[in-house]
């Protein structure tokens, strides 16, 4: 589904803050994954999603999707394939839209957008659909304004966004950290649930190490743009918190820095 | 003095009508893209002056008022090229659009001034308070339904979070493109009116017209507020008006004179855009004060404080 082949990405090439933010990255992900990562501060966790989005394009190396090299393509390009969830709950959404509006414009991923109305009786029916989904009554608010929404409201929002139209790839990146506790904790089930239900290739970058245990089949821990763990679902069963964070001390020669890790 | 200024009333009804196509066109700029659009001063003037020359060439007067829309949408489409292929920042790029259109401008009319008074011009048939609201009303209406289309809503997207929407595949060079042409097309549409309602076109006559542009959107933001397309852009039309009934009063108050006209726009638009903002800050601070009160209260009540 989607292929990394020797990925590499220099930041500031050639100046004093010269920064290898991947380096020779191998991953491949099979139908169906839903592949968590890990790893310190300016591991490239990041990095790695711009590169596979087209936010940024590699300086060397491959990336396939369906098995079509697209890391020259450009982000409005790729996004045909990939629906994708920012850290900050405001950037996934369009504040001063309605939610049928914002819904309207996820629906038209992949297709060309012209002049035709955005919003119809029957795509308001799906989306009033989709919306009831998310149990949060926002089905009953179509023509409220997003950024009228809270946080929680609008990731989730922005989650079903996303992932609604059916990409063949599904970006998370840190999708849960800017929320609470328990909007956190809402959103999470929400992606388990969206994830396994449309059986969507995902990988999500998360900071929360109990999440990453506890999500997905796959576990990958990066360090200095390398990809230092690749843990597939028998092992990762057997895994906790302690003997990850052992793992990274090990292969990486140091504890792990990261100072919003939350160990769960 | 009062009776002198209510005469004047009627008149600045009519010219806000024949500029709000410019003001719809600066809302699209300015409010729904986020993009300071200065091409507006060049490309007024080239609306005229394409209306005019083909005006006195013979052509029909629809015919040459077409055309002065096109005219405007190929200039502003050579701005938001300039902004987003070129990467020139917003002003910038509306700046040198402007400098261009100067020369070009004289480059269509030949001479600085082209007299229609005697020529078949649209209100020669037509009176401007049969032709002009039916235009705008029309206008508008295309406009608002313009913004609820796939394209439309993808161009507001572009100015509301535009990292979003390229994630969800729209092109934001392109709707930023489409936009600003589309804006320069309704302000040289404009232009071409009011050359043909006063009766000639001028090489200077578009000169000031982005600050008249914005008083209008501002001031029909502060009488109808901040809420649905059709809405914004009624206020856009609506603010014009009332700008025109403005500066026409003003203009009748002793000791004002003409030439005071630029000035008395500039401290329009500038307490215009002083006045929300300042507004909007006293409100946010007392709303915070009331709230820090309402906590502390809560604290000292319960003794024990923590949590979030």
């Amino acid at each position: 589904m989607l292929q990394l082949t020797q990925v590499s990405k220099l930041f500031f090439p050639g100046s004093p803050d010269e920064k290898v933010a991947l380096s020779g990255i191998q991953l491949s992900l099979a139908p169906g994954d839903f592949v968590t990562v890990i790893g310190s501060n300016g591991a490239g966790k990041s990095t790695l999603m711009n590169i596979i989005s087209g936010v940024l394009t590699p300086d060397s190396g491959e990336v396939r999707i369906e098995g079509k090299a697209v890391q020259q393509l450009p982000e409005y390009k790729r996004s045909r394939w990939i629906g994708r969830v920012f850290q900050d709950p405001m950037a996934g959404t369009a504040p001063t839209m309605t939610i049928e509006e914002n819904l309207a414009m996820a629906y038209a991923r992949g297709k060309r957008r012209g002049l035709v109305f955005g919003v119809t009786r029957a795509k308001r029916v799906l989306f009033r659909e989709q919306l009831h989904r998310l149990n949060l009554g926002l089905e009953n608010r179509l023509k409220a304004k997003v950024g009228q929404l809270s946080g929680g409201e609008r990731q989730a929002l922005s989650l079903l966004m996303a992932t609604f139209t059916k990409p063949q790839i599904l970006l998370l990146d840190e999708h849960t950290a800017a929320l609470d506790p328990s909007r956190a904790e809402l959103v999470t089930r929400l992606t388990e649930s969206i994830v396994r239900e449309m059986n969507l290739t995902t990988l999500m970058v998360t900071h929360n190490m109990e999440q990453a245990l506890r999500l997905g089949n796959r576990l990958i821990m990066m360090d200095k743009g390398r990809i230092i763990l690749d843990v597939d679902e028998n092992r990762k069963r057997e895994l906790t918190v302690e003997r990850l964070l052992q793992e990274f001390e090990r292969i990486s020669g140091r504890k792990m820095a990261d100072d919003r890790v939350v160990l769960g | 003095m009062l009776e002198s200024m209510l005469n004047s009333i009627p008149g600045a009804i009519q010219l806000g009508l024949l500029y709000a196509c410019m003001s719809l066109g600066v809302y699209i700029t300015y409010r729904i893209l986020d993009f300071p659009d200065l091409t507006v001063d060049g490309s007024f003037t080239t609306g005229a002056a394409i209306a005019a020359v083909m005006i006195t060439h013979g052509y029909s007067p629809w015919l040459a008022t077409a055309c002065a829309f096109a005219g405007g949408c190929a200039a502003g489409t050579v701005t938001g090229l300039l902004h987003t292929k070129g990467k020139i920042n917003a002003l910038l790029s509306g700046i040198i659009m402007m400098i261009a259109l100067y020369s070009i401008n004289l480059r269509i009319s030949k001479v600085p001034n082209i007299s229609l008074i005697r020529e078949h011009h649209l209100f020669a048939s037509i009176s401007p308070w049969l032709l002009m609201p039916l235009v705008v009303i029309v206008v508008k209406l295309l406009l608002d339904a313009f913004f609820h289309t796939d394209l439309g809503l993808s161009l507001r997207a572009t100015g509301d979070n535009d990292r979003m929407i390229r994630s969800f595949g729209a092109h934001t060079d392109n709707t930023k493109i489409i936009g600003v042409g589309l804006s320069n097309g309704l302000v040289a549409l404009s232009g071409a009116f009011v050359a043909q309602q006063q009766g000639y076109s001028d090489q200077s006559m578009g000169i000031g017209m982005i600050v008249i542009g914005l008083a209008a959107v501002i001031i029909g933001e502060a009488i109808f507020g901040k809420r649905s397309v059709f809405w914004a852009t009624l206020s856009a039309i609506v603010g014009m008006i009332i700008y025109r009934i403005v500066i026409a009063v003003a203009l009748r108050v002793p000791g004002f004179q003409s030439q005071d006209l630029k000035v008395i726009t500039a401290v329009i638009v500038i307490f215009a855009l002083i006045i929300p903002t300042a507004q909007r800050a006293y409100r946010q601070k007392r709303a915070a004060r009331r709230r820090s009160a309402e906590l502390a209260a809560v604290l000292t009540g319960d003794g024990q404080g923590g949590g979030r």
